[in-house]
């Protein structure tokens, strides 16, 4: 059993998928960020906030959590693909 | 229904076959094709890249709904993917039905849901050298920057897909 409470709490590595201008903004296909058990999809902004060139990102970019947009308040899972959505241009 | 991300050209008459039926007394179809002029900006070429596998599901999804709302199977959607020639067809959707205002109302549902919640971004070259990845939601985010007001809201789908 995992110890709980507020001194005890697990982290977990969560790779972030990027594409086409965030991509080129972070220089990275992929990037990483270390989250604490029951973080949501806010906390993972937040984080990826942090980082240098977070600055890339709109006021409120899109998040996809296992191929479907979230939202804020969601819980992300270990082992969840989780992935940046900058403004879609299909068509 | 079938729903494809293909990186070969889309033969539109092909998604006509594919869809007729001797029931279906309308067929509709949809081509978007790659303009020679953005924004005031000569374009020579585009490219589009997806998420591949979230596009699949999304465009999937969005196929799934407009087949319940419209009542018909037959619907197939094609967006290519790559780089791609001025002219060149980018994105194929082709409804038959029964009758003419489901095909037309189908196929129009499919391209407004794809451009807003597909995964899928196109970068433009411009005959200069330069290129960029097109944000569609940028000009009306400045022109509500230049004003201070707030005339157009970003489309957000997570708070505005079906079910």
């Amino acid at each position: 059993m995992r110890a709980r409470g507020p001194y005890y709490f697990t982290l977990m590595r969560v790779p972030v998928l990027l594409f086409a201008s965030y991509a080129d903004a972070f220089r990275a296909q992929q990037i990483e960020v270390t989250l604490a058990d029951g973080a949501t999809v806010r906390d993972l902004l937040a984080r990826v906030r942090e980082l240098a060139t977070g600055r890339a990102l709109p006021p409120s970019p899109l998040v996809a959590l296992n191929q479907r947009y979230a939202a804020l308040g969601e819980v992300i899972h270990s082992g969840d693909e989780v992935a940046l959505i900058p403004p879609v241009a299909g068509g | 229904m079938r729903t494809a991300l293909v990186t070969r050209a889309i033969d539109a008459p092909a998604l006509l076959r594919e869809v007729a039926a001797k029931e279906h007394g309308a067929t509709s179809l949809f081509l978007g094709t790659v303009r020679d002029v953005n924004d005031g900006r000569a374009v020579t070429g585009i490219e589009y890249a997806a998420y591949a596998a979230m596009a699949t599901a999304e465009l999937d999804r969005i196929a799934t709904e407009a087949v319940k709302c419209f009542r018909t199977e037959l619907l197939v959607v094609e967006h290519r993917i790559g780089e791609i020639a001025l002219g060149d067809v980018s994105v194929a959707i082709a409804v038959s039905h029964a009758h003419r205002a489901p095909a037309l109302d189908a196929t129009r549902y499919v391209i407004e849901q794809l451009k807003r919640r597909v995964p899928i971004w196109k970068r433009e070259h411009y005959s200069d050298g330069a290129s960029e990845w097109i944000d569609p939601t940028r000009s009306a985010r400045e022109a509500d920057a230049a004003t201070g007001e707030t005339h157009v809201l970003t489309f957000d789908p997570r708070v505005s897909t079906a079910s």
